[in-house]
């Protein structure tokens, strides 16, 4: 018996009978779409926590001056003022763990040019910041380490604070602006990094040497924080510890003494998201499992009573001369069509969802190919199986017993 | 004498309900010749169909020996007479049985789908070819649902006689229609058995009998008649003078 034929037959019988095959499809279709949303959902939300995490810089470690920090306990204004200047050079020359180092002070006020003013803050910081925000020059440059040394008025701003200070679009380097009274040099505009994904303005950033920052603006002698990144992700753990222990040298605290200072690092935190993350996400492949196993009962019904209810057409085959093969061969290419072509339908439409999550709710999603084979192998193997099995026995049938089948 | 078609011997079949047998076939002997009408007769239950099923290779003899062609039908696989069936046997059916929602051609076209040695144009033309001499050349395109009963079982005919067998089986293939469109399906078997034909055909009117050429009895399982029939009547002379219905 020839296979074209037989697939001639098969889809006749199944455009014959286009309710049927649909509802048939739909369990697949359904099973194969739900798997691929949840799993999606899962994944993006996961995929989006470490977006958050990388876009400020994955490798990122955070010295603060005080001890430990406890809920409503007021902090001692001395234990503020523990991170020197000193402190920051001799771990900018000792460590080896880390690929760069910057100190960070803050000062908060109004920023000026010409008849345009915005409010703002400038972060006084030193060269490495920019690498270890993962921060890049659009126009101009960087200050340099001589305008460090000489505590020199020069800054370099975000692409916010150039929009709103020079409106008509003028090209902000080499223009002066008042921060405060006091005048800055733009040597430089940062590239644009749009809103982070909390909803925060990155752009809105004025960068100037923290000598400067800490003398003309603030006049003080302590940092606010120090910000380092690690060499890699996999060694922030030792370049903490290292940090750790070149400042309770500095500091000349005792072995008993608790640490006067901070750090954290960003692994620390996303390794706290992700096991929120993958509990979620093991919660989705859970849901999806069971809308899975009820997909595939849903296809076992419809493909079992499909063909049972067909036994008389097939008794009617039998005596023009089909052969038990040509009825099994028949029956699982119409099980293959409709699985094969249900599953498509059914990634398609996961996919569909997926994308309408995205745009409409605004979740993150994120496709995962694993869970498309997965769904897509479960469903359409159900379908063929359960498509064979009961045609199986009806091919098994004598062929008058099959005409009989009422 | 021509050549024989069937040759029966001793055929019996019994079939087990529950703890008791039922006899439906208690040997029967006989065989058919080529060009031959042969009409079955017998109450109901007295075991026509399934002598006819045994004949058509639908199901098998509790015993006894049955040739078809010269072949011997007992020692054959399913699928050898699947094959058997499909080469050598049409089958009309009381209730039709035609594929739904498919059209007269499809219909016809079946059998020859379940054969390779066959091409799509040749199957195509041999279906159109049998739906002419069973008179629908006009409702080639027609499904199963648009048709009335005396089309659907000239599609079945039609269907029967598509793959050439070399005997047509019908099994009661006038009683689910009127008088009329009866006599019209005497008519058409009339016709292909002057072609040459040969025709069994089952029915538990013994009207139908005297259209024929040869009638068996069957009673309780056994032959109790098997004669020739010297006076055959033309279904044709009959229709023509049946009762004009006003309408
Ligand atoms: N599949 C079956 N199982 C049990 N008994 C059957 C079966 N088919 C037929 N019979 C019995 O065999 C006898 C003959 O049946 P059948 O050949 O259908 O008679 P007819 O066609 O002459 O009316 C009946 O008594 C019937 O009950
Ligand atoms: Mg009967």
């Amino acid at each position: 018996m020839n296979i074209g034929n037989l697939s001639k037959i098969a889809l006749k019988a199944l455009l014959n009978n286009k309710m049927r095959a649909f509802l048939t499809m739909l369990g697949i279709i359904i099973g194969v779409a739900s798997v691929i949303t949840m799993i999606a959902i899962g994944q993006g939300s996961k995929m989006s926590i470490r977006a958050q995490i990388s876009e400020m810089g994955s490798n990122i470690i955070m010295i603060h001056p005080g001890g430990e920090r406890r809920a409503g306990v007021r902090m001692d204004p001395s234990e503020m003022q523990t991170l020197k200047i000193e402190n920051y050079e001799t771990l900018r020359n000792e460590c080896v763990f880390i690929s760069g180092i910057s100190p960070l002070v803050n000062s908060s006020g109004q920023l000026v040019s010409g008849n345009n003013n915005y409010p703002s803050s400038v972060s006084g910081v030193g060269l490495d910041y920019l690498n270890i925000r993962q921060l890049k020059i659009s126009d101009g440059e960087m200050f340099s380490a001589s305008d460090i040394q000489t505590s020199a008025k020069v800054c370099v701003i975000g692409k916010t604070i150039a929009d709103n200070l020079f409106p008509d679009g003028g090209d902000p380097v080499g223009k002066t602006i008042r921060f405060n009274q006091v005048p800055f040099r733009v040597v430089g505009v940062l590239e644009s990094k749009g809103y982070n994904s909390m909803g925060m303005d990155q752009d809105d950033i004025v960068l100037a040497p923290y000598t400067t920052v800490m003398k003309r603006l603030l006049a003080v002698t302590y940092l606010e924080s120090i910000f380092a990144s690690a060499l890699s992700e996999e060694m922030t753990d030792l370049a903490t510890e290292e940090i750790s222990s070149i400042l309770r040298r500095e500091h000349k605290l005792k072995d008993t003494d608790a640490n006067d200072f901070e750090i954290r690092s960003q692994q620390e935190l996303s390794q706290m998201l992700n096991t929120t993350t993958d509990l979620m996400t093991t919660l989705l492949a859970c849901i999806a499992g069971i809308s899975l196993i009820v997909g595939g009962i849903g296809i076992m019904n419809i493909m079992y009573v499909s063909v049972t209810e067909r036994t008389k057409e097939i008794g009617l085959r039998m005596s023009v001369g089909a052969k038990g093969s040509d009825i099994l061969a028949q029956f699982l290419i119409e099980a293959v069509i409709i699985s094969i072509t249900g599953g498509i339908i059914g990634v398609l439409t996961g996919f569909g969802a997926s994308l309408g999550v995205k745009f409409i709710a605004r979740w993150p999603v994120f496709i995962q190919p694993w869970s498309v084979i997965l769904s897509f192998a479960v469903c359409t193997v159900t379908g063929i199986f359960f498509g064979w099995y009961p045609a199986k026995k009806a091919a098994d049938l004598d062929p008058i017993d099959a005409l009989r089948y009422e | 004498m021509n050549k024989s078609v069937i040759e029966l011997i001793d055929i019996r079949r019994d079939f087990t309900v529950g703890d008791e047998t039922v006899h439906a076939l208690r040997g029967v002997s006989f065989s058919i010749s080529e060009g031959e009408f042969v009409t079955i007769m017998g109450t109901s239950g007295s075991g026509k169909s399934t002598l006819l099923n045994i004949l058509g290779c639908l199901d098998t003899p509790t015993g006894g020996e049955y040739y078809l062609d010269g072949i011997s039908v007992r020692k054959m696989s399913k699928s050898q007479r699947a094959v058997l069936r499909n080469r050598k046997i049409g089958f009309v059916f009381q209730n039709y049985n035609l594929l739904a929602k498919t059209t007269a051609l499809e219909n016809v076209e079946l059998p020859l789908m379940y054969n390779s040695k066959i091409g799509t144009s040749e199957r195509r033309e041999r279906a159109k070819q049998a739906l002419k001499a069973v008179g629908l050349e006009n409702r080639m395109e027609h499904k199963s649902n648009q048709m009335s009963g005396g089309q659907m079982q000239r599609v079945a005919i039609a269907r029967a006689l598509v793959n050439d067998p070399a005997v047509i089986l019908a099994d009661e293939a006038t009683g689910n229609l009127d008088t009329r469109t009866s006599f019209e399906i005497l008519v058409l078997l009339q016709q292909l058995h002057a072609e040459g034909r040969t025709i069994i055909f089952v029915t538990h009117n013994p009207e139908i009998a005297r259209y024929s050429c040869r009638n068996i009895k069957l009673t309780d399982g056994h032959i109790v008649e098997d004669t020739l029939n010297q006076n055959i009547l033309s279904a044709a002379d009959t229709l023509a003078g049946l009762p004009v219905e006003n309408d």
